[in-house]
């Protein structure tokens, strides 16, 4: 069985007509004074769902995250948890926890006491409360520093003394605001997947902000990506990367090549492109634009192969000129311009320690790629 | 292979020595500024004061004996030393005047400190959550007073606490009294007049401490489920206990020894520290009874304070 990209867990409520919603965004928008932060944004989250919002800074996935734990009110639309309309619940009402950028540990606590303040809000009797707290600190890794004060702990301890806070309540949604921003690299891919295991393991929905498309795209299992208050897509990750609907979403994620082009005809299952300089490129992904209608073809650098010769049995193949090539171990990238001026950019994954048919700068060469290897994208 | 370690090392050393002498030096001179502010401009008077009040009153000028004077050299000054006498403190001990004024004083002072934490915090609270923008015009507006005479601007209270003055006539003149009001010459008028003097050196440590305080802190409480009143009480407060501190004191220290605020506002019947030394210094000319006061006054003070701050750093180590 074919599939778009790979799948990271049997978990697909979205594609389930009957599957009932546990979040909703309905028609949500948010102003500051002039400055609309969020616009007429509708989204649905569900139950266990891993959900990443991910945008440059400023494009109000924060807003969204705030407006869900309660600390921003919607100027106007809804937002439903469980079927319940939040409006006019206050944050300390709200079953929700979030888990701050700056961890907002309390400074003049210790880390047991930290862990320990959402239970006390609670009325939960102490002996309950000194078992969760143990059963967090064990979950976090952190047994040994239930008596640190947050100063006293590195970045990668107070962001787990965070997270163990924000879920030690248990609460129905996770709220999580760039949670490894202020981790380094190695910890922070480390980190990555502690958190899906923790998601796992706890059966929590987790909403997450973040700018870091590899992050989202490791952790979510559905990715939103805005852009100035809206919502341009809501997909899985490969489907984000395979199948992107917008240019802006292509852009976003990833390298892409776009070639500006007309529909030229519609075939029985294919779409004859002309680009803007006369080169042909057939597609056969269903695309459903207009015949004459401009659109934009998109293709990944690792979907075009790059070779000396015209590759006999290849459907779409142009001709060019090795412009650049770099070097990078794992894979090589090529820039090859096209006859009629464009860069493509093409990857090559190093299989092999030789390479068969060696390019290098000024030679002529040819890129190619399979009919189902990009997308057309109307808008 | 011993001495070839012994040679080496001195050598280094030489090397680096001057330059660390150097070094040394210019750190030792950046702490060193602050101590001789502190030597000339307070342990030298003090001193002064401290020999005065050692002293008898004589009539003469300066009005009193003098006391381990060099002018009859070293042996002179010695012999100085035997015919010490503390009569003056044992004077101070025989009259329960000063013992009441210190009592008075510290009471008050103590009040009118808790009365000015109680109207200084949510002003400070409330500059320090204003739009950044307006914050620098809030705190231009709490140090405004300065740029007036303290003295004329308590003289000013003079004339709207007194039984004709503007708040008398204004209550009355909506009916919410009928007789006026006896604020001016008693202790509640010197309450308003502390408060009123010394809410700037309140607001402005409360202000920076709470300032610099993370708002998302108050959030993080709220989201895990406390009410912003209990929000503030668990987390602003106890965060901003250092500038409370700190706020109390500038506060309180001044506000024991105040002389102006009592003598103009407290009238003759109240009892205060300061307008006792006052009158001693000026009204008897006794300056060696004064001094003594002086002293005592500034050993009820440091001491105490002395023991908090200690206690303070003690608790701060323990909580690292």
């Amino acid at each position: 069985m074919k599939s778009l990209g790979s799948i990271r867990r049997d978990f697909a409520p979205w594609n389930d007509p009957n599957a009932k919603p546990y979040i909703q965004f309905d028609k949500v928008t948010k102003k500051f004074g002039d400055f609309t932060a969020v616009n007429n944004l509708s989204l649905t989250i569900f139950e266990r769902e891993f959900f990443a919002l991910l945008g440059a800074s400023g494009c109000g996935k924060s807003t969204l995250l705030r407006m869900l734990a309660g600390f921003e009110e919607p100027t106007a639309g809804r937002i439903l948890l469980d079927g319940q309309d939040l409006r006019g619940i206050p944050p300390y009402k709200r079953p929700v926890n979030m888990m701050f950028q700056s961890y907002a540990l309390f400074p003049h606590m210790t880390v047991e006491k930290n862990i320990a303040f959402g239970l006390k809000q609670e009325g939960m009797p102490g002996s309950d409360i000194e078992k969760r707290v143990a059963e967090m600190l064990k979950l976090v890794k952190l047994e040994q520093f239930a008596k640190r004060k947050p100063h006293q702990l590195s970045g990668g301890q107070r962001q787990r003394v965070a997270l163990a806070r924000s879920v030690a309540k248990r609460p129905k949604v996770l709220l999580l605001d760039e949670p490894l921003g202020a981790l380094d690299k190695k910890l922070r891919e480390e980190t990555q997947f502690e958190l899906m295991d923790l998601q796992q393991e706890l059966g929590l929905t987790f909403v997450v902000v973040t700018h870091d498309q590899e992050e989202a795209m490791t952790m979510a299992d559905r990715i939103a990506i805005m852009d100035k208050g809206e919502v341009m897509q809501v997909a899985t990750p490969a489907e984000i990367y395979e199948a992107p609907t917008s240019r802006f979403v292509a852009h976003f994620v990833g390298n892409v090549n776009m070639f500006e082009g007309k529909v030229a005809e519609h075939t029985a299952n294919a779409t004859r492109i002309t680009g803007a300089t006369g080169a042909e490129i057939v597609v056969d992904n269903g695309g459903k634009a207009a015949a004459g209608s401009d659109i934009v073809f998109a293709i990944r650098p690792e979907k075009i192969k790059v070779s000396s010769k015209k590759p006999a049995d290849a459907v779409n193949a142009l001709e060019g000129e090795v412009y650049d090539v770099a070097y990078l171990g794992d894979m090589t990238v090529y820039h090859i311009k096209l006859d009629d001026g464009q860069i493509v950019r093409a990857s090559a994954l190093n299989a092999s320690r030789v390479t068969e048919d060696p390019l290098t700068w000024n030679d002529r060469a040819w890129v190619s790629f399979r009919p189902d290897a990009g997308v057309v994208l109307t808008r | 292979m011993t001495d070839i370690a012994a040679t080496a090392a001195p050598s280094t050393e030489t090397a680096t020595l001057p330059a660390r002498l150097a070094k040394g030096f210019v750190n030792r001179l950046v702490i060193i500024i602050p101590y001789l502010w502190l030597l000339f401009f307070f342990l030298i008077p003090f001193i002064i004061v401290f020999k005065i009040s050692l002293s008898q009153t004589a009539i003469s000028m300066p009005p009193y004996t003098p006391v381990l004077d060099f002018s009859d050299g070293i042996s002179g000054f010695l012999a100085g030393f035997r015919e010490l006498n503390f009569d003056n403190y044992t004077w101070l001990t025989q009259d329960a005047l000063y013992f009441n004024a210190y009592v008075t004083s510290l009471i008050i002072a103590a009040i009118s400190t808790m009365l000015t934490l109680i109207v200084g915090y949510p002003i400070a609270y409330g500059m320090a959550r204003a739009p950044a923008t307006i914050r620098p015009t809030l705190l231009m507006l709490v140090i405004l007073p300065f740029w007036t005479s303290f003295l004329i601007r308590v003289y000013a209270w003079i004339g709207i606490l007194k039984p004709e003055g503007l708040l008398n006539q204004l209550l009355m003149s909506l009916h919410i009294i009928s007789q006026p009001l006896v604020i001016l010459n008693t202790y509640t008028a010197i309450f308003i007049g502390i408060v009123y003097s010394y809410l700037p050196f309140m607001v402005l440590p409360l202000y920076s401490s709470l300032e610099k305080m993370d708002y998302s802190l108050v959030e993080a409480a709220e989201d895990l489920g406390c009410p912003p009143i209990g929000a503030f009480w668990k987390i602003t407060f106890p965060l901003s206990l250092p500038g409370v501190v700190a706020g109390c004191l500038l506060v309180f220290i001044p506000a024991v020894g105040e002389f102006v605020i009592p003598d103009l506002l407290g009238g003759s019947q109240t009892l205060m520290i300061g307008k006792t030394l006052w009158n001693e210094f000026f009204s008897n000319r006794d300056w060696p009874v004064s001094s003594a006061v002086a002293v005592i006054l500034l050993l009820v003070l440091t001491i105490p304070i002395m023991f908090f701050q200690q206690a303070q750093a003690k608790a701060q180590e323990q909580g690292r």
